[in-house]
């Protein structure tokens, strides 16, 4: 995997997708310049400069690959903590946030179990006691 | 004479109990955060801010600056004890700090540090006060199109600045753009870029990106790192951490150079703290009589940086306040909070806002002087800082996020939003894409575009209006010549050589 590469590619097409959203809108009128005066620019813009992003990455065949095996353990955490977004609703802030420190502590960072535990539910209750209780904050 | 009262005011603002209080909190968290290797200040202003809302904007915005200056004192200490960086305006402290500490001397390193932080932060404080009016008085004479011309040159110095693939940093703040412009076109009322979503129609709220990519993409970026350094100890008693008389007859030169070198770097958008330590530590080399011995512990090289990376604070308000220009993600936060305050920073800021101007400039003073105090003898604490667990830190960064984000607005898309800000500032990280060219693209992005369409609307949809008008077209031929820059073979191998050191 050739990280340039790949992220050219995908920004060409956020670019494609901005110049086919403001061709719909008007580009100049009577008043002056449309809502799709300037993005149609910027977008113009983002698919030259990704594709010569592209093009640079299969000239010099680039070397710099995407650390998948590293990269794993922040995807993990990211989906843990979607999880914990999608659980909000379901069974409160609290306890999803708690899982959410509690996998953190004992599956990322490996500590045993009890430790997890008692950070999850400390740093919990002092969130529930520092916002919603102190400043009055909601929580979600 | 108008400086001096405005300053008096200031004073009397600064003073009161609450915002005395607000600037202590604000120095001792800047200061927390600085020791923390991988939590800058600009994550942690993004995520303080929803809870500022709450706030008197005066103590509000004491303690945000408070916390980005103080993380400069901090920064120096891991540096120091540990060859970590607290935040990158330190890296070039590790070059002679670290080696002064594996001498014993880490005492004299941090006093050092602190002493030339106190002094160049001073130096700043001065210079805002100093420039920032009268250049808010020349700034009154523009219209549409040198706002325009300002805030392009603004974004080409920091594409230029932000890393070594041009090409990535303008893409980062073309994407900036592009999120400031998903919502309802104020001139035509078009929705643009919803999504069909409805919660997108008032656009995306820039504390969501900022505390997404900052915040949330840090700690994505740091989960992969588990072992922590191991720390050098700090001397006890504050004698040993006092530098000698010949110590502070030796950074004589350093102390200015840092405060003058940092300030101006400071003026330049996109330069920011982390040039400014490093041309003030190569300029200190370069005047040396001894410039074979730095890298190896001395303590000039030590208190430049450090004197430069405080002094740049000062320069980087200016264009802030005055012309409603940042400079770096730090500055931007800053900027995106006065004006969920309802301010808008400009030429009129100062006149129209005086108490804050002149309270803040006067908190700046408070603020340092209480660094120095803080930091000499408390430096022993603050390394502790440095045990503690990460996966304790984590889960509260994390929390902290979400209910920022939540409180701002009450709506879980915000949260779910944060959450995609927080995979996008992580694979910017991993990809090498710079993050402050984003930012900076997604506060302007705005303010662009109205600058350009109103000078359109000024000239009947001519362009030349841009170019006609002296100032703008100035300003837009350097910002040309900035983005042209890798074309010429030379001066792009200077600018890469420059990042690269």
């Amino acid at each position: 995997m050739k990280a340039d590469f790949w992220s050219g590619l995908a920004l060409g097409a956020l670019g494609a997708y901005i110049i086919a959203q403001a061709w719909g809108w008007e580009y100049l009128g009577a008043d002056g310049p449309g809502p799709g005066f300037f993005p149609l620019w910027y977008g113009i813009a983002i698919v030259a400069l990704s594709l010569g992003l592209v093009a640079s990455s299969l000239r010099r065949g680039e070397t710099q690959a995407i650390d998948w095996t590293g990269a794993s353990r922040a995807f993990t955490t990211w989906l843990a903590l979607a999880l914990a977004v999608a659980a909000f609703k379901l069974v409160s802030f609290h306890v999803a946030f708690a899982a959410l420190t509690f996998f953190i502590v004992a599956v990322m960072y490996r500590r045993p179990l009890l430790v997890a535990a008692t950070v999850a539910v400390a740093t919990t209750a002092a969130f529930y006691v520092v916002f919603p209780l102190a400043l009055g904050v909601n929580l979600p | 004479m108008e400086v001096f009262s405005g300053l008096m005011h200031g004073f009397a603002v600064a003073l009161q109990p609450a915002n005395l209080l607000w600037c202590f909190v604000g120095v001792f968290l800047g200061t927390v955060i600085g020791v923390m290797p991988g939590l800058g200040p600009p994550a942690t202003i993004a995520m303080l801010l929803p809870l500022t809302m709450m706030m008197n904007p005066a103590g509000a915005i004491i303690m945000l600056a408070g916390i980005y200056y103080g993380a400069k004192y901090g920064g120096s200490t891991t540096s120091i004890l540990i060859n970590v960086p607290g935040e990158s305006a330190s890296v070039v402290t590790c070059l002679d700090g670290y080696q002064m500490a594996r001498k014993g001397r880490a005492g004299a390193a941090l006093g050092i540090a602190a002493i030339a932080s106190f002094i160049a932060g001073t130096v700043g404080v001065v210079g805002i006060m100093l420039i920032a009016p009268p250049l808010a008085r020349m700034a009154l004479a523009f219209s549409s199109p040198e706002y325009f011309a300002l805030m392009a040159l603004g974004l080409a110095m920091v594409v230029l600045l932000a890393g070594r693939s041009m090409v990535k940093a303008l893409l980062a703040m073309l994407v900036g753009l592009w999120l400031a412009g998903i919502g309802t076109d104020l001139f035509s009322q078009t929705s643009r870029f919803t999504f069909g979503q409805l919660e997108l129609l008032s656009g995306i709220d820039f504390v969501v990106v900022a505390i997404g990519v900052f915040a949330i993409g840090e700690v994505l970026g740091n989960m992969q790192m588990r072992e922590a350094a191991e720390a050098l100890p700090v001397p006890k008693g504050l004698r040993n951490l006092l530098p000698t008389l010949q110590d502070l007859k030796d950074c004589r030169f350093a102390f200015a150079n840092g405060s003058i070198v940092g300030f101006l770097i400071g003026v330049l958008p996109g330069a920011g703290s982390t040039i400014a330590s490093f041309i003030s530590y190569g300029l200190e080399k370069a005047v040396s009589r001894r410039p074979q011995e730095f890298g190896t512990g001395v303590i000039e090289g030590v208190a430049a940086p450090e004197g430069a990376n405080n002094s740049e604070t000062g320069g980087a308000l200016v264009p802030m306040l005055t012309l409603g220009i940042p400079g770096s993600s730090t500055t931007a936060v800053l900027l995106a909070a006065l004006v969920l305050w309802g301010f808008k920073p400009g030429p009129l800021f100062i006149s129209e806002n005086a108490n804050l101007f002149w309270g803040l400039v006067a908190s700046m003073y408070i603020g340092n002087l209480m660094l120095l105090i803080l930091n000499i003898p408390l430096v022993p604490l603050f390394a502790q800082v440095l045990r503690a667990p990460v996966y304790v830190l984590y889960p509260i960064i994390i929390g902290i996020s979400i209910v920022g984000v939540y409180s701002t607005s009450g709506s879980l898309f915000d949260v779910w939003l944060l959450a995609g800000f927080g995979l996008l500032g992580y694979f910017m990280r991993k990809l090498d894409y710079p993050t402050a060219p984003l930012i900076l693209g997604l506060v302007l992005g705005g303010p662009l575009e109205r600058a350009l369409r109103q000078s359109l609307m000024m000239s009947d949809g001519h362009l030349s209006i841009l170019v006609s008008r002296p100032v703008s077209a100035v300003m837009l031929s350097l910002a040309l010549l900035i983005l042209l820059m890798p074309m010429f073979g030379k001066l792009n191998t200077w600018r890469l050589r420059a990042l690269e050191k």
